[in-house]
This record gives structure tokens, C-alpha cells and sequence, in this order.
């Protein structure tokens, strides 16, 4: 690991320094724009550190190797950009039905499609909730800052090793690509896995709801199945009570924790009548427009959500409590603006941006100025 | 004949899942015998299967550890598993549709880096789970759920494919010859290197019924027609072997 200190580094880089420091010690994936440099990093840093990388030949075998490693007992990681991330969906949903602890960073381009490749967006915000088919639950990260790839991917291997739960960075393009100074520090929390021997692997009595995980090899005889299973892994496809008990428990256990995985910023917020919420990189340019029209006299505040899933309500509802009105920009057509409006009772108005380009300053201070008439 | 396999069946197992007739009931007994005559800790070994009536033949049956994972892609689980624990040994047993068609791609990958997997292919021609639909090894004329006036495509030769894809040790058996594929099973065990065996499994629920073979015997009478050693296929016309499977080893391994 890299000795305490400040370091010159791209977003991408520094995401992978935070996935050595959480402990990961297998990468697979599959070339993309713009999240290639991450893959090239853990090439050569899993190589002088004695972990496994290997290139696979596209993004479903890429997201199956990191599951079948994390059965072997590896922390394990794969990044992607939209493309990519569509292709992994069915496996993100085979790793939360079988409680698979793993981490995926999604560098967010301009989609739809293969969109602007090299352009920035936020567009894959419900994707990551809902891409995958029936009811699950993943943890999902917005990192707004060099510093923020690297502490929330540490915070993302944490949470996905805590609850048996696929965990998501989502970066954009531009968080990615920047370039910032960071500091490193040894004094930081570090979660492993729950092991237990002879322990059920697929159901629990324990408050958390979340089992112990044995590796293959250990003697556990571990039976691990994407199909509706009991509590030790047999197939029960037509057993209306294990299928929903099962679906039931992997939604419950990271709901339950809303308050605790949901991380938000406030600044500005106190006095506020108007709020701004936002996040990703888009949080940056928030912040400027707030502390510009706060010179012009204007009550507005921001709230930065470092938590995309699950959705921080107790964090937004209480914001919205304190507020008239609430702007969301965002560089997609209103995924989180939704989001928000489940949440408060006071008025959202979106402003969403798909243009491959940050949201200004400029948009967002014009918006707030004209909801302030 | 004694019941010394059930041994390295999972306590819980009660029944095989197979219809009857179905080969694979009889190919999961034969891997359990090279397993057994190789002496393998079934503790260190992984079992991974992709989804279709072949990928129940280890999950959860076989008592070591068992991965049954997303259609088509058993390869790419099996790799990261083997790679991160190279103390395992990960057997992959799945079908052709299953390997051949929807994981296709991470088959020839698989077989190009020759990770030390051991690959068994359940081949029985057709998508048998799902209701019989054709396959990307059915063979040509064979009447299926979606061909009902015979299958108009070639199939894949499944053995060639892998072998100039670069693995390093294959062979073709059907579950009719039983001494043969177990020798083969077991040479797998001992390759350290990608191997694939594809074993010709009958399914007379959805091949047999409709094509002229409805009782199970029919099936086997059939297998046991037309496959045939490579060396009696040695000389043959290219007519007489139209309807041949010639089996044996396509690609031996230095031993």
C-alpha cells in the first residue's frame, strides 16, 4: 500500500489506490472510456503487490470472474463506463441474490448508447438501482472530488463486505479525469467479511439479517445458486414461503441501514430557503453558484449527497422540511430530481443537462435566481 | 454394482433431477467414478455449472463445493475462482447450448489463455430444459421445438473449435462407452491445462420424440450406432461417416 502522505493523482487512479487499501486483491475487466486508466493501474499495482488481475473478454465474463473470485474469498473489484455497466446487469443481480460482496466503479459517460464516449453524464443513476430484473437492493457512492474516489471506494468495499451487497462507485467522466491532491492516511476503517464454520451461508437469525460468508475450499461444501434457495443453498423454485423470505431479506437488510449507509454534506443550509441537491461532479459547480448568489444576499444552501442507494430520504426529507423550494441539476433528465420529489413536499424543479457537458455555474445561478422571483 | 458413490453426493440429495432416459443421470455417476479412482479430496474441488438440465448435474448433487451460476457464463465464474485460488480444482460441467451457444465466446477465451479448468460438455444435441428448441449442435435435418421441418444449419464440431482455440486437451465419448470417458475424465484430473470433453448424452424428452427415437433404448441404440472409435473410422468414406460421430481423443495431452 502506498505510505501516508499527498499524492498527485486522476480520479481513476485514486480509485484504484482506495480499492488496494480496502483490501482488493482481484480485478477483471474489459477496456472502456473513461475508465480504462483504473484497469491499467490495478494491472501493474495487483502485480507488485501479489494480487490477480486478468483482462476478460468483455464485461459479463469481466463481472463473473469478480463473483466466482469472491467466492474464492477475494475482495474483488471490476470498473466500466455505461456500456459496459449495461452488460453486467444480469450478474449485478446474481450477486445480490446470492449476497456476493464486490465492487463496481461506474464511470459515467454520455449515454444513451455509446453516446459521446469521451464526453461526461450522470445518466446511470437508475440503472444502477433498477438495471438488473426483480426486486433487489445495491449501495451506491457519488464521489465529487479526487480524495472522494479514493475514501468512498475504501467506503464501498467496506459496505459490500458488511452487508453481503454489491457496491457501486458511481464516478462521472469529469471526477474521473481530474486531477487534484489527495491525502493518504494509514487510520482508516477496514470490514471483512462475517466467517462462521458450519454456519448457514444464506440465511440468518442475526439482527443485521446479513449471513456469514465461508470461501470454496474451506471445507464448507458451500452449494451457491442464482435459483430461489434456502438458507443452505438448495434449490427451492417452488416454494412460495423461502422465495419470499429470501427477496424479503436481501432488500430488508440494506434498507434497514438507510440512515447509516446514507452519507450527505450541508453547507449553507441553515438559514436556507432554497435549496440545492446534487452530487457527482455536479455538486462542485453547486457549491460555486451558492457562495456567489449568497454574496448577492440570496438564502440559498446545498445539500451534497455522497449516498445514491439507498436513497438517502431521512437526510432529503429533512432538507425539504427546512426549505421552500429545492433545484436539482444533474446531467441526466431528472433521475435523482425524482428521487427527491418522493421524498418532500415542497417544490422540485429538475434541471438536467445532456449535453456531454458539467453543468455551469452559469445554469444553476440563472435557476435559482429566477426561482427566488 | 454397490452404492460406494453416494458418498460424494451432498447429504439432502434424494433423487436425481433427470427424466427418465436422460443421459446425464448416468454421466453424473461416471465423473464420480474418475473422481473416485483419481482419489480427489472433494474438498478442494469446485464444481461450476452454467443453467440448463447439465448444470444440475453437480449442483447441488456433488458434495464439494458447488457454483451454479448465470446462463452461458460458468467459464468466466470458474476463471476468477481458479485464479484466485489456484489450489482448487474447478471442474466445469455444463451443456452445449449452455457452453457452446450463449457462452461461446468465453469458451474459445477460456480455451485460448488455458486456464487448468476441466471442462465436461453434456452434449444432447438440443435445448432441453426450455422445451426442445434447436441448438447450436443439432444436427443438420434434425427436427426440433423451432425446426419442425429439420434444422437447417450446421452444427458446430465442438472439439475442433476448442482445439484451435488453444486448448490442450480434448476429447469426444457418448455415455455409452463408459470405460473410455471415465479414462478420459480422469486424464482431465490429471492435465494441467485447459481440458474439454464433450460427452454425447441422450434426451429422449425433447431429441428422441422427435426424431423417430421415442423410447429411451432407441436413444441408446442409436449412440451406440453411430459413435464410434477413431480408430474404425480410419479409411471410412466420407458417406459412411455422414452419420458417424467418431469419438476418442481429438487433442491428447503430454502426460
Amino acid at each position: 500500500m502506498l505510505p501516508e502522505g499527498m499524492y498527485y493523482f486522476s480520479g481513476n487512479d485514486a480509485s484504484a489506490e482506495g480499492a488496494l487499501a480496502a483490501g482488493c486483491r482481484f480485478y477483471a475487466g474489459y477496456p472502456i472510456t473513461p475508465s480504462s486508466e483504473l484497469m491499467e493501474r490495478m494491472a501493474a499495482r495487483l502485480r507488485e503487490i501479489g494480487g490477480v488481475f486478468v483482462q476478460m473478454e468483455d464485461e459479463i465474463a469481466s463481472i463473473s470472474a469478480v463473483i466466482g473470485a469472491a467466492w474464492a474469498g477475494a475482495k474483488a473489484m471490476t470498473a466500466t463506463s455505461g456500456p459496459g455497466f449495461s452488460l453486467m446487469q444480469e450478474a449485478i443481480g446474481y450477486a445480490a441474490f446470492t449476497e456476493t460482496p464486490c465492487v463496481v466503479v461506474d464511470v459515467q459517460r454520455a449515454g444513451p448508447c455509446t453516446g459521446q464516449a469521451t464526453k461526461v453524464g450522470a445518466g446511470d443513476i437508475m440503472q444502477a438501482r433498477w438495471g438488473s430484473h426483480g426486486d433487489y437492493q445495491v449501495i451506491a457512492l457519488s464521489p465529487w472530488s479526487v480524495q472522494e474516489m479514493y475514501d468512498l471506494t475504501v467506503r464501498a468495499f467496506n459496505l459490500a463486505e458488511r452487508f453481503r451487497v454489491p457496491a457501486m462507485l458511481l464516478a462521472d467522466e469529469a471526477v474521473a479525469h481530474l486531477r487534484e491532491t489527495i491525502k493518504i492516511s494509514d487510520a482508516k476503517e477496514i470490514w471483512d467479511r462475517k466467517k462462521r464454520t458450519g454456519a448457514s451461508p444464506f440465511g440468518t437469525d442475526e439482527e443485521d439479517g446479513v449471513p456469514p460468508m465461508p470461501a470454496f475450499g474451506e471445507g464448507e461444501r458451500l452449494a451457491v445458486t442464482g435459483s430461489t434457495h434456502d438458507d443452505w443453498g438448495f434449490r427451492k423454485t417452488d416454494d412460495p414461503d423461502v422465495h419470499a423470505r429470501l427477496v424479503a431479506r436481501i432488500n430488508e437488510k440494506v434498507l434497514r441501514q438507510e440512515q447509516a449507509i446514507g452519507e450527505t454534506e450541508s453547507s449553507f443550509l441553515e438559514d436556507a430557503d432554497t435549496a440545492v441537491i446534487a452530487y457527482g461532479f455536479t455538486a462542485r459547480t453547486s457549491l460555486y453558484a451558492v457562495k456567489q448568489l449568497r454574496k448577492e444576499g440570496l438564502k440559498v444552501g446545498l445539500l451534497r449527497l455522497k449516498t445514491l442507494w439507498p436513497f438517502p430520504e431521512s437526510a432529503v426529507g429533512r432538507a425539504g422540511g427546512c426549505v421552500k423550494r429545492i433545484l436539482v441539476p444533474e446531467m441526466n433528465r431528472g433521475q435523482v430530481a425524482g428521487e427527491v420529489r418522493k421524498c418532500v413536499r415542497c417544490d422540485v424543479e429538475p434541471l438536467g443537462l445532456t449535453n456531454g457537458e458539467v453543468v455551469p455555474p452559469d445554469a444553476i445561478t440563472d435557476a435559482l435566481r429566477r426561482m427566488a422571483r | 454394482m454397490t452404492r460406494a458413490m453416494e458418498q460424494y453426493l451432498r447429504p439432502g440429495v434424494k433423487a436425481t433431477p433427470f427424466c427418465p432416459g436422460c443421459g446425464h443421470g448416468i454421466l453424473m455417476g461416471l465423473i464420480l467414478r474418475a473422481i473416485d479412482q483419481m482419489k480427489m479430496d472433494m474438498k478442494k474441488m469446485l464444481f461450476v455449472s452454467g443453467i440448463g438440465c447439465a448444470a444440475w448435474i453437480p449442483s447441488p448433487h456433488y458434495d464439494g463445493d458447488t457454483l451454479h451460476t448465470l446462463h452461458g457464463r460458468a467459464l468466466a465464474f470458474a476463471t476468477g475462482a481458479k485464479l484466485y485460488n489456484p489450489d482448487l480444482t474447478v471442474m466445469v460441467i455444463s451443456g452445449d447450448g449452455d457452453l457452446s451457444s450463449i457462452g461461446g465466446n468465453h469458451l474459445i477465451h477460456a480455451a485460448r489463455r488455458d486456464i487448468d479448468l476441466k471442462v465436461i460438455c453434456a452434449n444432447n444435441m438440443i435445448y432441453g430444459m426450455t422445451g426442445g428448441q434447436v441448438a447450436s449442435t443439432t444436427p443438420v435435418g434434425k427436427k426440433t421445438a423451432t425446426t419442425a421441418e429439420g434444422n437447417p444449419y450446421r452444427p458446430f464440431d465442438l472439439g475442433r473449435l476448442v482445439t484451435a482455440a488453444g486448448a490442450t486437451y480434448v476429447s469426444r465419448y457418448s455415455v455409452t462407452q463408459p470405460v473410455s470417458l471415465i479414462n478420459s475424465i480422469k486424464k482431465a484430473l490429471r492435465h494441467k491445462g485447459f481440458s474439454f470433453i464433450e460427452v454425447m448424452s441422450p434426451c429422449p424428452t425433447q431429441f428422441g420424440r422427435r426424431n423417430r427415437l421415442d423410447k429411451p433404448e432407441d436413444l441408446v441404440a442409436d449412440l451406440m450406432e453411430r459413435c464410434i472409435p477413431e480408430e474404425d473410422a480410419e479409411g471410412m468414406s466420407e458417406a459412411e461417416l455422414a452419420e458417424k460421430i467418431v469419438t476418442g481423443e481429438i487433442l491428447p495431452c503430454r502426460e
